[in-house]
């Protein structure tokens, strides 16, 4: 590898490190749900999509009246954690629980169901935005402050915007492992993964534990929705699509259902996809480009499930939430 | 023989899909009693005190608490009326550890030295949780999760203690000491509902106790006239 290359390396690094804190931020979400449910919410990368395009309302609608690009900031991603937490429940309410009361097994049926919201959020928020605004590509707008460069050491440079990214991963992470390991409701979303039925017979409400962990799974994925937003600028109603399997990918690398797994698998397939996507450019020539980088997730997906099914952190077993 | 009745089911019936599994059954538990429930497998033991807890509902019949109806209320209600269940197969939340299984436990209540307290009662009652309560629940061993399912039920400070067969599959040395915990805590006055295959040991603690058949009940009295009875011994105590 030439000289160029390793010099390039930190910022891809960097970079990868990026993109890794949207996909964890999105994959805790999956993984939530498939720990107390024991399926995949399709729709969360909708979710995700609905935070993104309320932090940018938040922009659009506030922005003149907030100077400080870091309580702007910070208002889109409260607003945003709101609307997609909430969004994140009724979807539960609407979509699961009426399949669970009526007693279904069935794991298509919520499958179908999920796809079939995902589709409806889309179009939905198009025609919203095309009805509100004329148009349904949406920007998050530049901020001189937000963009202002930090060097770092090994030629790295770093953006205000991104440190910003860093830490409200960082904190969310750290508040998210707290409650589920030492708060009473962390310990009762723990109960009801392992086993609801029991749960209940201690007086526990499974059906209000699950809408709480939607909530939760949904509001960090509104959180991811700004933080992806502020990284590039452009979002629109089909933005969630990419970013949402990704986030899958990245919640069954770590070990579906493991929180830990979720966090770690985020930041290893943003860094390898970053990694592979510029890298391969390079040694290729070209003929393997950027554009391939969808591909090199999904690769990783496939050695995975063939070598180590269970996910990095993931038990045999299946240790959930 | 005055107590007031803690638990009494009238009448009650219940399915599984067709299977017709409880046909009649009418059971009483007076306040400070250990009473028995007998009969051998398949007999409905279980159901009867999943029919209790509301994890399953009956079809007919009236379940009281206190007097109060909970038939057809939610696990999670009837739990909070006053409903313990250690139920059949320990079912320890096996990636919690001891010490947050016992808090899963006391989940209704918000009182923190009341649960401290509690807590503390459960550890004296069994040391051997409190040597492991760091430990995952799943890596205990059979007895210790036997030992912590109860531990986790008296947590709640139940009106009624439901036990589905707390010595299945313990070493003998266990069985003896589970049999006088359950004694220890009847002295303190607990009143418990005690579902057994063990129905030579069950008899011997027990006040009173009933026998289930197919899903019917054909016996019932005093522990001691039970075994004395000639067809009890022989179906049930394994003859003389
Ligand atoms: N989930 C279920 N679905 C269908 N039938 C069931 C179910 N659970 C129990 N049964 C049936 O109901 C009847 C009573 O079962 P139950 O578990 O109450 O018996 P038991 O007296 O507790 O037996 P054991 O001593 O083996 O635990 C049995 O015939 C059993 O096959
Ligand atoms: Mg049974």
């Amino acid at each position: 590898m030439s000289d160029a290359l390793l010099e390039l390396l930190p910022s891809v690094l960097l970079e990868g490190l990026l993109l890794g804190c949207v996909y964890a931020m999105i994959a805790l979400g999956y993984t939530m749900v498939y720990g107390v449910l024991g399926l995949i919410n399709f729709a969360h990368s909708e979710v995700f999509m609905i935070g993104a395009v309320a932090g940018v309302e938040v922009y659009r609608y506030l922005g003149p009246h907030i100077g400080n690009p870091y309580a702007l900031a910070l208002t889109a991603l409260v607003v945003a954690a709101g609307v997609s937490g909430l969004l994140a429940m009724a979807i539960e309410r609407m979509a699961y629980r009426p399949l669970r009361a009526r007693g279904s097994t069935n794991r298509l049926v919520p499958l179908i169901t999920a796809i079939g919201l995902s589709f409806f959020l889309q179009d939905f928020t198009r025609l919203i935005e095309g009805l509100w605004h004329g148009e349904f590509y949406m920007n998050y707008p530049a901020n001189e402050q937000m963009e202002a460069l930090h060097e770092l050491p090994l030629g790295m440079a770093i953006q205000n915007k991104s440190i910003l990214v860093i830490g409200v991963t960082i904190v969310m992470m750290l508040a998210l492992d707290y409650l589920v390991r030492k708060t009473k409701l962390g310990k009762a979303i723990r109960a009801v993964a392992q086993d609801a039925s029991t749960a209940s017979l201690m007086g526990i409400n499974p059906d209000r534990i699950i809408a709480r962990t939607f909530l939760i799974g949904g509001a960090l994925g509104g959180v991811a929705g700004v933080l992806f937003g502020l990284l590039y600028s452009q979002i629109n109603p089909f933005v969630g699509f990419i970013p949402g399997i990704k986030a899958f990918t990245a919640a069954v690398l770590g070990g579906i259902g493991n929180i830990y797994g979720a966090m770690l698998g985020g930041l290893v397939l943003g860094t390898l996809e970053t990694l592979g996507g510029t890298y391969l450019f390079f040694m290729t020539d070209g003929a393997i480009g950027n554009e391939y980088k969808d591909i090199f997730a999904f690769i990783i997906l496939v050695l995975l499930l063939l070598f180590r099914p269970q996910g990095l952190l993931g038990k045999t077993q299946g240790e959930k939430v | 023989m005055n107590a007031a009745a803690v638990l009494q089911l009238q009448n009650v019936q219940a399915f599984y899909g067709h299977i017709h599994a409880l046909k009649d059954i009418s059971i009483e538990v007076r306040e400070g009693e250990i009473v028995t429930l007998i009969g051998s497998n398949g007999a409905g033991k279980s159901t009867t005190l999943r029919c209790i807890s509301g994890l399953l509902a009956p079809t007919e019949g009236k379940i009281l608490l206190r007097g109060q109806p909970i038939h057809g209320k939610k696990p999670y209600e009837v739990a909070a009326l006053g409903i313990g269940h250690a139920p059949e197969g320990r079912k320890i939340f096996p990636q919690l550890t001891v010490e947050e299984n016992l808090a899963i436990g006391a989940y209704l209540e918000s009182d923190k030295t009341i649960i401290a307290r509690r807590k503390r009662e459960v550890y004296e009652l069994f040391p051997r949780l409190a040597e492991r309560h760091k430990q995952d629940g799943g890596t205990l061993s059979g007895g210790e999760q036997q030992m912590l399912a109860i531990g986790r039920a008296l947590m709640q400070d139940p009106a009624i203690l439901l036990l589905d067969e707390p010595t299945l599959g313990l070493a003998p040395v266990l069985v003896e000491l589970l049999f006088e915990t359950l004694q220890t805590l009847h002295k303190a006055g607990k009143t418990i509902l005690l579902v057994e295959q063990n129905a030579w040991h069950a008899l011997q603690i027990a006040q009173r106790a009933y026998v289930l058949q197919t899903g019917i009940i054909t016996h019932q009295g005093a522990a001691k006239d039970l075994s004395n009875n000639p067809e009890i011994k022989q179906a049930y105590l394994g003859g003389d």
